[in-house]
């Protein structure tokens, strides 16, 4: 057989999510724009929130949480832009398409790289955060919730925007896509980033907090189980 | 038995019928073009061989393996050459062949590439960003990808697109290589001379459906020319 | 070439003649409420409107998983229609209840667990019917529209658990009463049966303007294939 590889799927389908993840990184790695347009619009949608609502020390703390998220949702919306679109250019999305592997782990692959991107901005935007609005941002459960608020954020967003890709007005469609089936992810994430950080006991953000997770699972079972139908011509 | 045996397929755009119960054969080691005017439906039929696109209706195998039921492995046997590079402007071309080397669980990759490198020669190019390259380069560079996993299966998709007379000439050669090397070849293109030059067989498709079939040997480039025009033209 | 169906035109006849009695029920047959006088008479088009939008949601999931499962375009069409018809009743059932909370609650709008889902739901398949006019003419376009379909069904109970976390003041007739609802009332027996006319009328009605629309798809895509095949002959 010509068939050179004695691997088993397993390592096989891993190894192509590894790839597809070090060949994003080390183009990011390269170019640095993704990244730092990220931050920079990070910062200019704090400002704006800032300015805009005038605030004074109390609606500060009442509304810091609130503004940190709408800066995660509207930064990771602009990076899964992104995500498909620099598969465009020399239409590499069909060299992988091409290739033996199993179409689910371009999923997980490219789903990986940008929440690794998402989760580089969150640790420069929180300090900032906690320097500008003075709250403690710096409790596990908090981050905690950040990241598993950001994890199914990322993951539809990945799964819908490699539809978005697909129509004629790609840029504008991710969003009109992506914010109404996130909506209970923002909810319940805001709702609990508020309780941990007004100090409320678990049995006061437990609800929340299921819901994150059990979001976050709903949706990777979806994403992995649709996205064959998605991806093919 | 064939290579690439492609039975009554069939495959529609909403409306438009873009193939029309096409048949086609491909013998092992044979280097046959597909060649039809823009719009005859070659590129659908390429893509539908290289598992991109399924048809409506019809079935194809190569080397006896179903498109549909393992496409994993008929994938490994398969290389491509489009119109676009699929390679990624950021990455040097060592890196590029890296990727797919490791998509395609190639075990002596580092071999491999400097042997593909070599074969395209652009082993002094290889820590260089694709996007730095000429086209030229980025099309031998896109050769050099099709063939890393030595493919028994090597389709081209109007490789000559876009080249000057020199790279033109050395695509030649490349291509003359793959298949002295024991490949089987499908080749689209809308350039009769190149049609004739490189390959045994020809095929012509002209609104979805095969019109001529036949092997190249005893056909002059005028007596073929007089005859495609008249097919086309009709 | 479809020939007018006389089951349809009998289905539309029986529709038009069911809303006439439902007019009657509502407006002369029901009694007057007590305390909120005749506004309550919106109710029954408002909790009907809002059964139908979910029914619609409902088929439109069930279609796109057959679609997927099955490929025959004729469930595509379904899920198309009932998608559309959805938004409509959505859109009747938000602003009904809103012209009822006026003088009810004092407000035309309120962020209540219901209102906020109802208003999350509409969005999410004003998207759905974006996404299938921004994939016109794209081979894959059934495909993708129902793992969109399937995606946003899914999310509007998860909607509804993220905003339950806030306490409703929208009233539950059917079901559990909570004590601090605004505008709770208690059905009299007219009452119950004019509700279950009038829901009745509203299933006979959408099934009859479902019919209406996936009739009309494939007429349409039947006129675009003589329209084809005459230009291309």
């Amino acid at each position: 057989m010509y068939n050179n590889n004695q691997y088993t799927k397993t390592s096989q389908y891993w190894r192509a999510v590894r790839t597809i993840i070090w060949k994003d990184l080390s183009i990011e790695m390269r170019k640095k724009t993704l990244v730092s347009a990220l931050l920079i619009f990070s910062v200019m949608v704090t400002l704006v929130f800032t300015f805009a609502l005038d605030l004074d020390k109390s609606t500060k703390d009442n509304i810091a949480v609130g503004v940190l998220w709408v800066t995660f949702v509207f930064s990771s919306t602009l990076g899964l832009n992104q995500t498909f679109a620099n598969e465009k250019s020399q239409n590499s999305l069909e060299g992988m398409l091409l290739s033996p592997i199993d179409y689910t782990a371009i999923f997980v692959g490219k789903f990986i790289s940008t929440y690794i991107f998402v989760i580089i901005v969150e640790i420069i935007v929180v300090p900032m955060f906690y320097i500008l609005y003075g709250i403690p941002l710096f409790s596990p459960l908090f981050l905690l919730i950040v990241l598993l608020g950001s994890f199914g954020y990322t993951l539809v967003g990945t799964l819908l925007a490699s539809i978005a890709t697909r129509t004629r007005a790609r840029e504008i469609m991710l969003p009109i896509l992506l914010l109404p089936v996130a909506m209970p992810i923002i909810i319940a994430s805001v709702q609990c980033s508020n309780a941990i950080l007004s100090g409320a006991h678990w049995g006061q953000f437990s609800n929340a907090f299921n819901l994150v997770i059990v979001y976050d699972i709903i949706f990777l079972g979806v994403a992995i189980m649709t996205f064959d139908y998605l991806i093919q011509e | 038995m064939c290579m690439i045996n492609v039975k009554s397929v069939s495959k529609s755009f909403g409306m438009k019928q873009v193939l029309k119960n096409i048949t086609l054969n491909i013998a092992p080691g044979e280097f046959t073009t597909l060649i039809g005017p823009n719009g005859s439906g070659k590129t659908t039929l390429l893509r539908i061989i290289a598992t991109l696109l399924r048809p409506n209706s019809g079935q194809v195998t190569i080397a006896g393996l179903d498109l549909n039921t393992s496409s994993h492995a008929v994938r490994q046997l398969l290389g491509v050459v489009s119109h676009h590079t699929l390679l990624y402007d950021n990455l040097t071309a060592y890196e590029n062949l890296l990727f797919y080397a490791r998509l395609y669980s190639i075990k002596d990759y580092a071999n491999r590439i400097s042997m593909v490198l070599d074969k395209v020669d652009l082993t002094e190019s290889k820590d260089i960003l694709v996007r730095t390259f000429s086209h030229g380069m980025q099309q031998r560079l896109s050769i050099a990808r099709a063939i890393l996993h030595n493919p028994r299966v090597i389709l081209f998709d109007e490789p000559h697109t876009g080249l000057d007379q020199n790279n033109s000439v050395r695509l030649d050669q490349i291509l003359q290589s793959t298949s002295t090397s024991g490949n089987t070849v499908l080749m689209i293109t809308h350039d009769i001379k190149h049609a004739l030059a490189l390959s045994d067989k020809i095929a012509v498709l002209h609104k979805g459906e095969v019109v001529y079939q036949g092997s190249t040997a005893q056909l002059s480039f005028d007596e073929f020319a007089h005859k495609y025009h008249e097919i086309i033209n009709v | 070439m479809p020939k007018p169906n006389p089951r349809l035109q009998l289905m539309t006849v029986s529709s038009l003649i069911l809303i006439i009695l439902s007019v009657y029920m509502v407006l002369i047959y029901a009694p007057r409420e007590i305390i909120m006088g005749d506004v309550q008479r919106i109710f029954y088009y408002h909790v009907s409107s809002g059964w139908i939008a979910a029914l619609a949601f409902l088929v439109t999931l069930i279609t796109s998983i057959i679609f997927l499962a099955t490929q025959n375009k004729s469930y595509d069409r379904v899920a198309m229609s009932s998608a559309e018809i959805g938004v409509i009743f959505t859109t009747m059932n938000i602003v009904s209840g809103s012209i009822w909370a006026r003088p009810v609650w004092n407000t035309w709008w309120t962020w209540d667990p219901r209102l906020t889902t109802a208003t999350i739901m509409w969005l999410l398949y004003i998207a759905y019917l974006f996404l299938h006019a921004g994939l016109e003419g794209h081979d894959r376009r059934r495909h993708i529209t129902a793992v969109y379909g399937i995606v946003a069904f899914i999310s509007v109970p998860l909607t509804f658990m993220a905003i339950r976390i806030w306490r409703t003041i929208h009233p539950v007739i059917i079901g559990s009463a909570d004590p601090d609802a605004e505008g709770q009332f208690d059905m009299t027996a007219r009452m119950t049966t004019t509700l279950l006319f009038t829901a009745s009328t509203f299933t006979v009605l959408y099934f009859t303007i479902l019919w209406h629309r996936v009739r009309i798809q494939s007429l349409f895509e039947y006129m675009s294939k003589l329209q084809y095949q005459m230009y291309n002959d």
